[in-house]
């Protein structure tokens, strides 16, 4: 049956679509749209689908072509990777439907290799996700960064320059991951997760372990855009047109942070290999530096694209301090924040760039009026800033919450005051926004220039999805909690308070 | 939360008008009489709902609804227990007044951007009710939270410099209490596994001093921002830039009534008077209030604009309640409590008759009132009878209040804290009866042609003003409902 075969289909159907939009596009260029919306839509269902079957049967364990691992590769579903992969190709799928409308005048007569980038970039994160094999993860990690830099190279103006130093620094740090990998290699003669699980812990005193996990989370580290390695970020995420950072913002560093937490704790199994070096206490600080150091870098911008560039940084650092706490709330935290900030900065790029396109410009000056304009998308806009800065009952708060309790557990009053900390810089830098988009500047006794006349509300294609994250912020927020009894609970490592 | 929980409806129920009609104001934006008709409506059902419990609460019988679970283990939920029903009746009873009064304000000041205002005050009311009936201290987080956030665009309505400036400082200073509150509630969790709000108390004898310490600090400062403590009460002033309305109802009544609300819900039911006393913590809580008073008297006595004058006077008459429930006595907790609904509905009527001399007047300034008396007597006798409550002078029920409070300072021999309420009692009469001579007894010629504000105006604060002196003459429920949660705070070390 089909369905047996959930795990290779998660990536394999965004990858078949992607090769089917150029003959199709060849024929008929209104069909690309559709059918790469469609094929984010089908990938998504099948998350859930996967979801659904984990929660039922348990992990599922997929070993291409009935290789028996460790000689084969094996693709796994648990916990961890079902709910990143529904985050992932939930957001990702609401991505491609926006990306239509938005991708407009950029990409006009290209749209087949357009739309089969933006595919390739789903299917490689998917496979990022559902793989257990770390050469593998590699290979999808290369995927995914090449498509990467060509979708942010299709923009004018700075766009290319910006896809070049993300090229250097994303090769860079892919080679630091392989190089890790490597290393890894020659110790245990194998790359299959479960397989390294085992091999690691006799040499658990090892330099050489040492170093190839530096590699590694370095490597990740740049591909998350974890400060200071998030050189690459700021001018990709401000100067690509405005349908791939709605794409490759909310979802692509996701997935590398998915990928620093697999290794760490399913290959790693941080408790018991790597004695040498206090790595979760360091990573654990760098995500509170990357925290402040990415808020107060967005207080300063007065682009709303880098503004949320930078607020990316700032909210990566809150899951790499989930990730470095290593308890159990914290671990929560840090995997519902994949999701909560997945949510949230699609919202927010989806509605910076529906109003560039309605308003006339990406500054927060030209937001002015925003909110007679566009009532519905200045909505999901407060929705996501309030999420950002971490207010109940939205669904950033909850993520707020189990790192905060993660940190006061784990006896680390400084990293709970870091957390607090980040939210009130959220509420400097979103609340800038919020300021230029609901409230029109005035004199004393002045009842204010007249609004302009009419809406100019985004169009329905980008409204929707822009809604749908809007109320998912507030659903998952009010539902935390079966979430999180239901499935986080079991995807933080057995054997964790 | 004391006596007997029945699991019911009601305090649910208690939160679906204001949310009902924070969702059809933006809808009706194109039809002004039908979104003010959703005003008026949803603040009579609430008050409705909110008042058939209280009979109920006085007698001990505590309804409670749970909803969602906020995070496993540590539920939605809402608890109508007696001092929870004393701050949902003040702030819905006067939330039916203040619609009629905002009506007539903004439409009498042809005021920009009506529907948000509206709905933000929808979404205020909301919250307060929700801060009000909270269960847990998660729950009053949530709530607490949604108030900030829904009264700073009142604040910045204007949108002039120094509106949009106020509505900063606004947010700096309750964001920054909200991240202590939220610290301090983590905590809890941690240290003793629950959040609930219990009478008496969670805080076992488990907790060393020297947490304790750093923990009390962190709920002060969480709560003691909005309760206008000093020295963390700056904002109050400066919020006195928003519309009237607002100041009359958010920022004398549900706002900072929240957070000495919160003062009160944390003192009694999570740290529990017994900790606190062993702590002698207490006095230093009382101590904090005394200056307080003291202090934003004497700062009263020197504002010219009258609004920036009635926030200081809020911030010194805050700390009433604050001093009286920390005394620990059973008169200082019931004079307490009483205060929050004396003191709420005070004030509010000098605010509506603040408002209703800009309206009629443009002036703003206590130097531009003489005269005006002879001009707009109804307000200005209003105002006298008020202002004369606050400073404790009969008819009006500041008396009763400073009555219980005094005891409480006796019972727990505390007399310089007794000197304390006297002295601030002369520095009112010192502010107040120099603005009510001129208005009655000084010619100007600047007040020619002034006549009384609209109906929609008046109506409310002579109303609001009967009631003060009502709850003086006969204070009946709202002295029973804080009886009964004096009972419940204390009902552990009574003998």
């Amino acid at each position: 049956m089909l369905l047996d075969h959930l795990p290779p289909l998660l990536p394999v159907v965004p990858l078949l679509a992607a090769l089917l939009l150029p003959p199709v596009g060849a024929v008929r260029r209104g069909l690309v749209h559709p059918l790469a919306a469609g094929a984010g839509a089908a990938t998504a269902i099948l998350a859930l689908l996967a979801l659904r079957r984990v929660l039922a049967e348990g992990v599922i364990h997929y070993h291409v072509g009935g290789w028996e691992p460790p000689w084969g590769i094996e693709l796994v579903l648990d916990h961890l990777s079902a709910f990143t992969a529904v985050a992932v190709s939930g957001v990702g799928a609401l991505a491609l439907l926006y990306a239509g409308p938005a991708a407009g005048a950029e990409v006009r007569g290209r749209e087949a290799s357009f739309f089969g980038l933006a595919l390739l970039l789903l299917a490689s994160l998917l496979g990022m996700i559902v793989t257990g094999d770390l050469f593998n993860l590699f290979v999808f990690l290369e995927v995914a960064s090449i498509s990467s830099y060509a979708l942010v190279a299709t923009g004018d103006g700075r766009a290319p320059l910006a896809a070049f130093r993300y090229i250097v620094l994303g090769t860079v740090g892919a080679s630091l991951y392989l190089l890790g990998v490597g290393h890894l290699y020659l110790m245990t003669g194998t790359l299959n997760m479960a397989d390294l699980a085992d091999r690691l812990p006799a040499l658990a005193s090892s330099r050489v372990l040492a170093v190839a996990v530096g590699f590694l989370v370095i490597g990740l580290g740049i591909k998350m855009g974890l400060f200071p390695l998030h050189g690459w970020l700021p001018d990709a995420y401000t100067y690509a047109p405005p349908a791939v950072t709605a794409l490759i913002a909310p979802i692509a560093t996701k997935a590398a942070a998915y990928a620093l937490a697999r290794i760490l704790f399913s290959v790693l199994g941080v408790h018991r290999a790597l004695t040498e070096v206090p790595l979760m206490t360091l990573l654990a600080w760098a995500g509170a530096v990357a925290i402040v150091a990415g808020g107060v870098l967005a207080i300063r911008q007065n682009d709303l694209r880098r503004l949320l560039a930078y607020s990316s940084v700032s909210q990566m650092g809150y899951i790499v301090l989930g990730i470095g706490l290593a308890n159990r709330p914290a671990l929560i935290g840090a995997y519902l924040h994949i999701l909560n900030h997945a949510m949230m900065k699609g919202c927010l790029f989806f509605a910076a760039g529906a109003a560039a396109a309605r308003l006339g410009g990406p500054a927060l000056a030209d937001l002015r009026w925003m909110h007679r304009r566009m009532p519905l998308t200045t909505a999901c806009v407060i929705v996501a800033a309030l999420s950002m800065i971490g207010v109940p009952p939205t669904g950033g708060f909850f993520s707020k919450w189990y790192l905060l309790v993660g940190a006061v557990e784990g006896g680390q009053p400084v990293l709970a005051g870091v957390i607090l900390v980040g939210g009130l810089l959220a509420a400097v830098y979103m609340f800038r926004v919020l300021e230029h988009a609901c409230l029109v500047r005035r004199e004393e006794g002045d009842h204010g220039p007249a609004p302009p006349s009419g809406r100019s509300e985004a169009s329905p294609g980008m409204l929707v999805p822009l809604l749908a994250l809007g109320l998912g912020i507030l659903a998952v927020g009010i539902w935390n909690a079966p979430i999180v009894s239901g499935v986080l609970r079991f995807a933080a490592p057995a054997g964790l308070r | 939360m004391g006596g007997e929980v029945v699991e019911a409806w009601g305090p649910g129920l208690a939160l679906v008008p204001s949310l009902a009609a924070a969702a059809l104001i933006p809808l009706s934006a194109r039809a002004p009489a039908l979104r003010e008709a959703w005003s008026l409506l949803a603040s009579v059902a609430q008050a409705a709902v909110v008042l058939s419990m209280v009979p109920g609460a006085a007698a001990g019988v505590v309804l409670e609804t749970t909803l969602v679970e906020l995070a496993p283990g540590v539920p939605l939920v809402l608890r109508a227990d007696a001092l929870g029903c004393v701050f949902a009746a003040l702030a819905s009873g006067l939330w039916v007044l203040t619609t009629v009064y905002s009506i007539g304000y903004v439409r009498g000041l042809h005021e920009h951007a009506q529907t948000r205002y509206f709905f933000c005050f929808a979404l205020s009311l909301f919250a307060a009710v929700g801060v009000a009936f909270a269960g847990n201290l998660l729950t009053f987080f949530l709530f607490y939270e949604i108030l900030t956030l829904a009264t700073y665009p009142l604040v910045a309505h204007k949108e002039t410099p120094a509106a949009v400036q106020a509505g900063r400082m606004y947010l700096a200073y309750t964001l920054t209490a909200g991240v202590a509150l939220l610290a301090a509630t983590a905590w809890l969790q941690i240290l003793v596994g629950t959040v609930e709000f219990r009478p008496g108390g969670i805080l076992g004898e488990a907790v060393p001093p020297a947490t304790l310490w750093p923990l009390l600090g962190l709920f002060v400062l969480g709560v003691g921002v909005k309760a206008a403590l000093m020295p963390l009460h700056s904002w109050l002033p400066v919020a006195m830039i928003a519309p009237t309305p607002v100041s009359a109802l958010l920022h004398a009544v549900a706002v900072v009534k929240a957070g000495v609300f919160g003062v009160v819900r944390v003192l009694g039911y999570v740290v529990g008077p017994e900790l606190l006393g062993g702590l002698g913590a207490w006095s230093a809580v009382a101590w904090l209030a005394a200056a307080t008073i003291l202090a934003g008297s004497l700062l009263a006595l020197a504002q010219d604009n009258l609004k920036r004058l009635l926030a200081f006077s809020t911030v010194s008459q805050l700390s009433y309640v604050v001093l009286g429930v920390a005394l620990g006595t059973p008169s200082g907790v019931v004079g307490g409590i009483q205060h929050i609904v004396n003191h709420g509905v005070t004030k509010i009527t000098l605010f509506f008759c603040a408002g209703a001399i800009y309206v009629a007047t443009g002036k703003e300034r206590v130097s531009q009132l003489a005269g005006i008396g002879r001009r707009m007597p109804v307000t200005m006798g209003v105002f006298a009878v008020a202002a004369l409550g606050l400073a404790g002078l009969p008819p009006a029920s500041g008396f009763l209040s400073k009555w219980y409070l005094i005891r409480g300072a006796l019972e727990a021999g505390q007399w310089p804290f007794v000197l304390v309420w006297l002295a601030s009692s002369l520095l009112n009469l010192a502010y107040f009866l120099p603005i009510i001579i001129s208005a009655f007894f000084r010619r100007s010629g600047e007040a020619e042609g002034v006549t009384e504000a609209p109906a929609t105006l008046l109506v409310p604060l002579v109303v609001t003003g009967a009631a003060s002196v009502l709850l003086g003459v006969a204070p009946g429920a709202f002295l029973s409902l804080a009886s009964r949660a004096a009972h419940d705070i204390l009902g552990g070390i009574l003998p």
